[in-house]
């Protein structure tokens, strides 16, 4: 059934039900703990999985094509800036993996476009957006055109 | 009913949908309007929602002109060669020669890209895709677009546009509801920028019961940028450009790394390279094209489809070889689980080690979008010096409606945008969009109580239905007078897979099975009426049922219109199988008439960029005839 929640880790909190893109993560009335709705509308994209703070949610791999007895788990940390893996293949054997998940501290590097000076009117004329050209090669060339290019648009086949 | 109305008034910019697209243009709408009000309209959460929520493990379309490697002109060459011909290129260059400035953005933010050792350039994947660590990759654009929007409204569903009642054709804002709290919501703003993504699930999948939402394309993609902008009466193109995926099987597992960098390559079930017993066949159908380098997907679909169908299937991805090496498997894996965590769920299921087994292949039902390779979407203004008069009406990616933006997946004629080309999309609809309302051309824009009660009372119907006609029956789901949405989609699905060319007909339709299945979809539009939710939750479905059906409907009508098989491997007219240059050699567009529901279409002629290459090639060929 796609994601799953384990009854004794789960403690309502609703952050699965928060993130989900397919709004399929509930919380059982009588429960009080968090279920998929509607496992056929589940991606098995793992936003919830990676939001479960108590590691209650899991994954068993869609009924319809996938054997029982594997799991791929999964620890995101935001503060450490790592996201690790932990595959268990049917057989038994365990593969781990880590990966980086940002390099700098979230969000600080993100400008606030309201507080840098506002554009010119001849940026504002001009087809350049937001750092541009600056952005486009770190260095002063100007953007490309058709003219810069020697191109020009034709009507027909041409290749 | 008990739900509040909340009004969102003075909008300058309102962004439906938070994808990558729509981060984009509310990130750079700020830059462009200090002082204006930018709202965004998502459906989910923002830090996880649309195609790129799991993460992705590759930007595919990044230039390189600051490490000397491609020019704009080199991918429109490359995106227009994989379409066959048909895109639009003024759309692609520009894409494409800011591209670039948006994947630098996105390192200093945080996102980690992966660097060759010995260059210092970006690690390629192949010519046009770089490597990344993209678990986050949503996240951190979300991140930049909340810090340039006023407000996020998120689990907001839009069901429709709201249309200027003083001026014909201009758009006005967007209603939708709350799937929380279910009220209803009014955005009236002074532009729109339609950013709600492309639609899987519109054909029926090969996965049956519960693998049902393993879908290639998320299923929450549900063709919301097309429902919108056919109600209002958008024009649109290329809508009969559907995609079919050569991907591992049953867990739609990426290959471009596989095949791009750890060098994996296919074979058919006797162990040998296939693609060649097609090439007189494809030479046949499309001509010349069959020569061109790289070979189309398309026509790379057709030979996996008719070795199959030859009987000498399954086709296999030869990874023992390349797998050997402990680097390469290990980015293997990462590319999954960054990116399709349920081929990796597969994968330990079935013990499969690619190591030691090589994994099959097979092609997917049919997905509508605009963003990946290919071309579905609404009929948009170039930028003023790139484009020929056709192309041009004043305001870059502004649709045939005033004031109504599109990019991304909903943008029409730019297919190998991906993530970085949709948010660089989204940034060009951004800054067009201020330029609109700065040249006073949101003036005065009226709508009445009656069309926002009007469409209040639409949207809730389904719950009303439910509430009238539940009891009829003793309980369960069989009733003879309503229908929920679950019902409505899968018949929607069979009736695209069985007359508009899906997996069960191998891709194959006709004139005469299309306006079959034209009819059949109006029925299921005249039911459609009696859609029933038992919830909030349902009722979200019923919507995005809409926006499926719509988006449907405009499939079979564009593939009705273009009477030849420009790309066989993603669809087949029966009875016009060859490629046809002649006649064909045109954008298609289509325009859903809001008040009739009337269909038109017509051609669009197609520029195409001509540099030395082009010239070279002329002359060359004019010297062999
Ligand atoms: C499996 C997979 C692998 C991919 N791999 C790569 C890759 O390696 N590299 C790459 O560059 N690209 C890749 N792509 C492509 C990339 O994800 C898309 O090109 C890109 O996300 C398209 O952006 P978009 O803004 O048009 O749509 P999306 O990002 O899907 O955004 C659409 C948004 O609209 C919202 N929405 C939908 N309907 C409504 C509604 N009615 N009301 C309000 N909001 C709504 C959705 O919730 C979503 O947030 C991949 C895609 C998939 C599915
Ligand atoms: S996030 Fe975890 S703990 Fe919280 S409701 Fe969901 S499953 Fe339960
Ligand atoms: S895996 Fe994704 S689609 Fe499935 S329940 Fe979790 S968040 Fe929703």
């Amino acid at each position: 059934m796609p994601t799953f929640v384990y009854m004794t880790r789960c403690d309502g909190c609703g952050y699965c039900v928060d993130i989900c893109p397919s709004d399929i993560m509930h919380i059982d009335t009588t429960w009080r703990r968090a279920y998929n709705i509607e496992p056929d509308m589940c991606w098995e994209c793992y936003s919830c999985v990676k939001a479960c703070p108590m590691h209650a949610i899991d994954v068993r791999g869609y009924a319809d094509f996938c054997p029982l007895g594997h799991a791929v788990r999964v620890h995101r940390d935001e503060e450490e800036g790592i996201i690790a893996w932990r595959i268990k293949f049917r057989s038994g054997r365990i593969k781990d993996l880590v990966a980086p998940i940002t390099t700098k501290p979230w969000g600080k590097y993100i400008p606030d476009l309201k507080q840098v000076p506002a554009p010119t009117k001849e940026q504002r004329e001009s087809q350049l957006l937001f750092n541009e050209p600056k952005y486009i090669r770190l260095d002063d060339g100007d953007l490309y055109t058709l003219e810069s290019q020697g191109l020009k648009m034709r009507q027909g086949v041409y290749y | 009913m008990a739900y509040k109305t909340i009004v969102v008034d003075d909008i300058d910019i309102l962004v439906v949908g938070a994808g990558l697209s729509g981060t984009g243009a509310a990130w750079e709408a700020r830059y462009w309007g200090q002082d204006k009000k930018i709202v965004i309209a998502e459906k989910a959460n923002i830090y996880r929602s649309g195609a790129v929520a799991m993460g992705l493990y590759a930007i595919n379309c990044y230039m390189g002109t600051r490490f000397g490697e491609n020019n704009p002109e080199d991918h429109v060459r490359y995106a227009r060669n994989d379409l066959m011909g048909m895109v639009r290129e003024d759309l692609l260059f520009d894409m494409a020669r800011h591209v670039d400035s948006t994947v630098h953005q996105f390192e200093e933010w945080g996102l980690p890209i992966m660097r060759d050792p010995e260059t210092g350039t970006y690690q390629r994947e192949g010519k046009w895709q770089i490597m990344i660590h993209g678990e986050s990759y949503k996240p951190i654009v979300a991140m930049a677009a909340m810090k340039s929007a006023d407000k996020v409204y998120n689990r907001i569903c839009v069901t429709h546009l709201l249309m200027d009642e003083a001026k014909e054709n201009r758009v006005a804002g967007a209603v939708g509801f709350n799937v929380r709290t279910g009220d209803f919501y009014v955005f009236r703003s002074k532009t729109v920028i339609v950013t709600a993504g492309g639609a899987s699930m519109i054909y029926k999948p090969r996965s049956t019961g519960e693998g049902a939402g393993r879908v290639w394309y998320a299923p929450w993609s549900s063709g919301s940028a097309y429902g919108l902008l056919i109600q209002a009466g958008a024009k649109m193109t290329q809508m009969e450009n559907r995609i079919v995926l050569a991907r591992f099987k049953d867990g739609y597992g990426p290959v471009g790394a596989y095949f791009l960098h750890l060098k994996t390559y296919t074979q058919n079930g006797l162990g040998e390279e296939y693609e060649s017993h097609w090439y007189d066949e494809l030479k046949k159908m499309v001509g010349e094209y069959i020569d061109h380098h790289p070979v189309p997907t398309c026509l790379r679909n057709h030979a996996l489809i008719r070795e199959v169908l030859a009987g000498r299937g399954p086709i296999h991805m030869v990874t023992m070889h390349s797998f050997q090496d402990p680097h390469l498997e290990e980015v293997g894996w990462h590319n999954f689980l960054g990116m399709t965590v349920g081929q990796a769920v597969l994968w330990a299921s079935t013990d499969l080690d690619p190591k030691c087994e090589n994994p099959e292949l097979t092609t997917s039902e049919p997905y509508v979008m605009g963003s990946h390779a290919t071309a579905c979407g609404a009929w948009c203004s170039g930028p003023e010096d790139v484009s020929p008069p056709e192309y041009f009406w004043g305001y870059n990616r502004m649709t045939t409606v005033h004031g109504l933006f599109g990019a991304g997946d909903a943008c029409g004629g730019t297919p190998h945008a991906f993530s970085s080309g949709s948010f660089t999309e989204g940034r060009l609809a951004a800054k067009a969009a201020c330029q609109y309302i700065d040249d006073g051309k949101a003036e005065g824009i009226v709508v009445s109580d009656r069309q926002i009660e009007e469409l209040r009372e639409k949207i809730y119907k389904p719950l009303e239905n439910y509430k009238i006609w539940n009891n009829e029956v003793v309980a369960g789901d069989v009733n003879p007078t309503i229908l929920y949405p679950k019902q409505g989609l899968i018949r929607m699905q069979k009736i695209m897979d069985e007359y508009c060319g899906g997996v069960s007909m191998q891709y194959m339709t006709n004139e005469k099975l299309l306006n079959i299945g034209l009819k059949k979809l109006a029925i299921l539009r005249e039911d459609m009426e009696m859609l029933a939710a038992r919830d909030l939750h349902e009722l979200l479905r019923c919507w995005e049922l809409h926006h499926r059906v719509l988006t449907s409907e405009a499939v079979m009508h564009h593939t009705l219109f273009r009477k030849e098989t420009r790309w066989p491997g993603y669809y087949y007219r029966g009875d016009h199988l060859y490629l046809d240059d002649e006649n064909w050699h045109v954008l298609t567009v289509s325009r859903r008439d809001p008040k009739t529901g009337e269909w038109t279409m017509e051609k669009a002629p197609l520029y195409h960029i001509v540099g030395d290459v082009e010239e070279e090639y002329q002359k060359k060929k004019a010297a062999k005839s």
